[in-house]
């Protein structure tokens, strides 16, 4: 086998497979999921809890299988005013490009395997940050095109309105980066990561907070999510953009949103939180006490395993309360899984790799320096797409006007005024920091 | 005329990541204190799940109607109107005919009550002189796909039984409420 001629569709599909895998396969159930759960405990409700398989709920997760069998079998209409053509395109577009934005966002640093380096990024391109800017205002066509294609007056407003938000906001979103464009001195995405650092104080987030909180605003108001939702708000617009949209290609939509929230949680957490850095360990570290932070790592996991088990022990011993849940199983379900999980965790890190001659086994460093940076890519890219859940069941909407002048009175200029001040404290800090 | 004076927005209102902050304190704070419910099954949220969970029904609670009988199986009712002249809504309607019993003027050869129109307001059952409608059958919430599924005839009252099992601030209930059993 010619490893070279091979070589491309690896650096591709590996990325690939994991990135879709993370994204599609794994985020966006869940953001789907939590999305009911969250805004149900926030509210004080109880959430989902009726759809199960054989009496197995998972809290609620089974609802996203009666999601999909339902948009699957449900009738797909089509009305007579449409324009065919766009209407079927539109979803897939607009689909298409939501996916299409996390191909530049790095996950891992680059491993050296087989002689050669494997850039853990779909598309490791020098000019990151413009293709995801690039991308992202294309979106904007889909949405169009499904509120014009309809041929309805409600989902064409939505389209409008939801195509100046989003161009008004693309402006604020691309100054709100400057600034640490200029502090990291590059446009690629992995170069900033490496830039910087392991250290927090030397992350986005220090060196422009402005910036950042800039960029997580225009964020929302391109995502369409909620304070700045007006493309769907239901009162007056019915659903905006998708009205007309039924079964699947509704699905496409409502998940493009998802994936949305969830590339653009990468992007933030990439830009202003390190990316995949795990916070005081560089690579280096990592490499070097690989076996003393695997086996920290295994031990705090198992702990917390089994911590969880005692509150299941607990929770399947405790009498039912008037408000409890009488059909829960789940308890009695995972607690084996806890339990074993946790003991086996504390087995490896407490018997297993103090044991072990680490010089032995030359992959065993990188393996923990991919777990450790996946790890961490993927909890800074929950807890920002746990966010976006988040602010949607605090904040109200704003008035459309109110949004207009958010985003050109008050971020524009502040973005302008924050390329000097980032780029000004970005020298500073760094400077007295060294 | 009374002016209302509009508040004026603080600096750090106006600002609006302070207060946005706090909002979202204050709703991760229902978050996780019903995370922590769910996990320990507390009492955080405060849903009965009802079909499964019936609740309990509270001691003056109002059910469908039911017509008492005498110890001989004949009704109670003396159909003395007092009942249908009672109804705010124009539920009930009484044919009376002559007792065969002397003691007993008047008996009901038929005694409907529409369920749709009622309006579960007990007039009826405070109205009647001889205890003969209460509101304390078994049936709580009446479900039908057909009107007639709402028309209580005389021999449908009659056949409704009484309500049997626990209210809402019985002892026993209470007790078993107090040591977190329910
Ligand atoms: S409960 Fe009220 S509305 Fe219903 S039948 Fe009796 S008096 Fe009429
Ligand atoms: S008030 Fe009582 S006794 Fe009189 S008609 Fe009504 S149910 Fe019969």
């Amino acid at each position: 086998m010619n490893l070279d001629a091979l070589w491309p569709l690896i650096q591709f599909l590996v990325p690939f497979l994991f990135m879709f895998g993370f994204v599609v396969a794994l985020m966006l159930p869940t953001m789907i999921f939590m999305e009911r759960k969250v805004s149900a405990y926030i509210q004080d409700r109880r959430g989902p809890n009726r759809a199960n398989i054989l009496g197995i709920r998972l809290f609620g997760m089974i609802h996203n299988v009666a999601d999909v069998i339902k948009l699957l079998v449900k009738e797909d209409l089509e009305p007579k005013a449409a324009d065919k053509t766009f209407f079927r395109f539109a979803p897939f577009l607009v689909m298409t490009i939501a996916i299409m934005t996390m191909a530049v966002i790095p996950f891992g640093e680059p491993i050296a395997i087989w002689g050669k380096a494997l850039h853990l990024q779909i598309a490791p391109l020098n000019a990151g940050i413009l293709y995801i800017f690039a991308i992202s205002s294309l979106s904007v066509y889909g949405i169009i095109l499904a509120g014009w294609s309809s041929g309805n007056k409600f989902s064409f407003l939505g389209a409008v309105r939801a195509s100046s938000q989003m161009i008004s906001y693309e402006v604020a979103l691309g100054l709100s980066v400057i600034g640490i464009l200029i502090a990291y001195g590059t446009t690629d995405l992995a170069e900033m990561v490496r830039a910087q650092g392991a250290n927090p104080l030397t992350w986005g987030v220090v060196l422009s907070p402005i910036g950042f909180l800039l960029f997580l605003t225009a964020m929302f108001a391109e995502t369409n999510r909620m304070p700045f939702d007006l493309p769907e708000g239901e009162s007056e617009l019915v659903a905006g953009f998708h009205l007309e949209y039924s079964s699947f290609k509704f699905a496409l939509f409502f998940m493009s949103e998802y994936v949305n929230m969830v590339v653009g949680a990468a992007v933030i957490s990439t830009l202003f939180f390190g990316g995949w850095q795990v916070p005081f360990l560089s690579t280096a570290m990592i490499k070097q006490n690989s076996a003393l932070i695997f086996s920290g790592m295994m031990i705090s996991g198992g702990a917390v395993l089994l911590l969880i088990s005692v509150s299941l022990i607990d929770a399947i011993r405790r009498p039912f309360f008037a408000w409890g849940d009488r059909r829960d199983h789940e308890p009695k379900v995972f607690l084996p899984l806890t339990l074993l999980g946790g003991v086996g965790m504390l087995w490896l890190g407490l018997g297993v790799i103090p044991g072990l001659d680490i010089a032995k086994y030359p992959w065993f460093p990188v393996v923990v320096v991919l777990l450790l940076q996946i790890t961490a890519f993927c909890a800074k890219t929950f807890f920002f797409s746990f966010f976006f859940i988040w602010v949607r069941w605090t904040l109200p909407r704003f008035r459309y006007d109110q949004v207009m002048q958010l985003g050109w009175k008050y971020m524009l200029p502040l973005g302008v005024a924050n390329i000097f001040l980032t780029f000004a404290f970005a020298r500073l800090w760094l400077g007295w920091l060294r | 005329m009374i002016v209302v004076p509009r508040p004026a927005y603080s600096l750090r209102e106006k600002v609006y990541f302070w207060e946005i902050a706090k909002g979202l304190l204050v709703t991760f704070g229902h978050l996780a204190r019903n995370l922590w419910g769910a996990a320990l099954r507390n009492r955080t949220i405060q849903t009965w799940e009802y079909p499964e969970e019936p609740r309990p029904y509270p001691q003056r609670v109002r059910l469908l109607h039911r017509l008492v009988k005498r110890p001989d199986g004949t009704p109670k009712c003396v159909a003395c109107y007092m009942c249908a002249t009672a109804c705010p809504a124009v539920a009930i309607e009484i044919i009376a005919e002559p007792s065969p019993d002397d003691a007993i003027e008047k008996r009901p050869i038929s005694f409907v009550i529409d369920e749709l129109r009622c309006v579960m307001c007990g007039f009826c059952v405070e109205a009647c002189p001889k205890d003969a409608i209460r509101m304390d059958s078994e049936v709580g919430d009446l479900m039908g796909t057909r009107r007639e599924d709402f028309i209580f005839t005389l021999d449908r009252l009659l056949e409704m039984k009484p309500r049997a099992g626990a209210y809402l601030g019985d002892r026993e209930l209470e007790a078993k409420r107090k040591a977190g059993l329910i």
